[in-house]
């Protein structure tokens, strides 16, 4: 298997290279102080007293085993009921959460398209976008260069100069367009859209929309999480169904969300 | 599995990984691609600590102005305390005891602030760690970066004491540059030991403030430890004046106090060991919180 490049060359339309490589994944949480319904400070104290291996913690197992292998040019949605796993299966792809056992291998640095925790509400719009351009990794050249873009894709500006106003006196509308027009201004190589990011009015959400559908072209891979199954047909040729944390299928987009309609009894 | 391509049929996951050269996600880097993932964010770093000053005080009405305001009411309320209720200055006429009351507990605060930070700078902003992909030691390093700009703010009142209580600007005051390098540097080694801790355990932060508050009593931020141990062994007065905050702190008066004598307050070498504890915690405390780096925003 020492000459891939003649090979490679006529699988074109298929393209073999693997992106993200998904071996027995296992996710743990560990939540502090929820092992007894009653939180009170004498409970506590006998749950510290009470010797055992982790005194007090309770263990949530989101993932459960998942393997998977996703290649170049792939668009995967996942699917599954609320608290299957989803979001955080996205989070142990990117390497934000530690895995429990198992591995994720990537090519790249997958990302999450997301920028909310880094920015600030007592700050104003102005700063935040600088500060959310850098938090994603850019350097202060490439923020300076698509500022601009930003705010006038946010269209914050468009009913008066907001964007030097802090960001807690934004309607919640605002607020969530300057969010996804920060995060939607970085190109990435694996690319994670965690659902409902097309916020905002009709108009927003079309642009947003077709925002979306750009960077999906510019990346390499694509996942999806979202509970609308007609956004999945439209995106996806691949979907991961996931139930209780672990992959119940994996396959062609019609055939699973078939699956998925008579499971959920649509 | 679905429709794997023929070649690579029958081959681990693991095999498949290497074969392609895709990495572990969310390993934890070589420490020299640590240090330089880190440069590389330099920009994010001191955004973010500006960002976090300036959030600070945005909603009061005066605004920027309680970053001068807030150590100069510290320093009046310790004065009020120690100086005319309990009078801790011991000998010390009040033209020295109040420049040395205002530099102990601003030099102290820094720390001790940075400290306080440092415990919440990723059990507090997991969101943060959970989202996006930069190197943790970003996040204490930030924090302590912060703290250093606000005692930039208390220096300017720091020098309006000195000045006051006539102690006027000298050579000696260029001191204070190497001394505040040495302790941001102590803070930020610090800071990144107590981050990783409170990572693990938040109930950290919780304690802290004790801890910090018998650190503060111990190292004579109020009362001049030579004088306090006149009549005890000379070995424990060395102890408490060679810990890490009395140093930066007897450091700092000398350098902008003119009677404030160098011969009894300071330990022997005291720039020795002034740089001495800044290299060993900086440096420790940087590999100490990398080790964990693969660890951290685990719930």
């Amino acid at each position: 298997m020492a000459e891939q490049t003649p090979e490679r060359d006529l699988v074109r339309d298929r393209d073999p290279r693997p992106t993200v490589i998904a071996d027995e994944l296992h996710i743990v949480y560990r939540v502090n102080g929820a092992r007894t319904g009653k939180g009170s400070a004498t409970s506590a104290l006998s749950r510290i007293l009470r010797r055992g291996d982790e005194r007090g913690v309770r263990k949530v197992h989101a993932v459960r085993g998942v393997s998977f292998v996703a290649r170049r040019g792939e668009a995967i949605g996942l699917i599954g009921s609320n608290g299957s796993g989803k979001s955080t299966l996205l989070r142990a792809i990117a390497g934000l959460l530690p895995a429990e056992s198992g591995k994720v291998y990537t090519d790249g640095q997958p990302s999450l398209l997301g920028v909310n925790a880094a920015l600030m509400n007592d700050l104003t719009g102005e700063r935040n976008v600088i500060l959310g351009g850098l938090a994603m990794g850019m350097s202060r050249e490439q923020v300076k260069e698509r500022y601009q873009g930003i705010v006038d894709f946010s269209g914050i500006n468009e009913k008066g100069d907001f964007i030097t106003l802090p960001m807690r006196t934004y309607s919640s509308g605002m607020a969530a367009r300057l969010r996804f027009s920060i995060a939607a201004a970085k190109d990435h190589d694996v690319l994670m859209i965690d659902e409902a990011l097309a916020t905002g009015d009709r108009k927003f959400q079309k642009r947003s929309e077709a925002r979306i559908r750009e960077l999906r072209k510019e990346a390499g891979t694509v996942f999806l999480v979202s509970h609308n199954n007609k956004s999945i047909r439209d995106t996806c040729d691949r979907v991961l169904w996931l139930e209780r944390g672990e992959l119940r299928m994996d396959g062609p987009t019609e055939e699973v969300l078939g699956e998925y309609e008579k499971f959920t009894g649509k | 599995m679905s429709a794997a391509p023929s070649p690579d049929e029958g081959l681990t996951p693991a095999a498949l990984a290497a074969k392609y050269g895709l990495a572990v996600s969310g390993a934890r880097p070589s420490l020299g691609a640590y240090v330089k993932q880190l440069w590389g964010r330099r920009h994010f770093i001191i955004a973010f600590s500006q960002a976090k000053l300036t959030a600070q005080y945005s909603q009061a009405k005066l605004g920027q102005l309680w970053q001068v305001a807030t150590p100069l009411l510290n320093a009046a309320v310790y004065y009020f305390i120690f100086g005319v209720i309990l009078h801790a200055s011991r000998g010390m006429s009040k033209d020295v005891y109040i420049p040395f009351l205002v530099t102990g507990v601003f030099v102290f605060t820094f720390t001790q602030s940075s400290v306080m930070s440092g415990v919440r700078a990723i059990s507090g902003n997991l969101g943060l760690v959970r989202a996006l992909h930069f190197p943790r030691a970003a996040l204490p390093i930030s924090f302590s970066l912060q703290q250093l700009q606000q005692l930039l703010f208390s220096l300017i009142v720091m020098f309006l004491v000195a000045i006051g209580f006539g102690n006027y600007p000298g050579m000696s005051w260029l001191l204070i540059i190497p001394i505040l390098l040495l302790q941001l540097l102590f803070n930020t080694g610090l800071a990144l030991i107590v981050a990783r801790a409170g990572a693990k355990t938040p109930d950290l932060a919780q304690l802290m403030p004790f801890l910090l508050r018998t650190w503060m009593y111990a190292s004579g931020v109020m009362f001049s430890i030579s004088g306090m141990l006149k009549d005890r062994p000379e070995w424990a007065k060395l102890l408490l004046q060679i810990n890490p905050a009395a140093v930066y702190m007897d450091l700092m008066r000398f350098a902008l106090i003119d009677g404030y004598g160098a011969a009894q307050n300071l330990p022997p070498h005291v720039w020795g060991i002034a740089l001495g504890w800044a290299v060993v915690f900086f440096v420790g405390g940087f590999v100490y919180f990398w080790k964990a780096e693969e660890r951290y925003g685990r719930g």
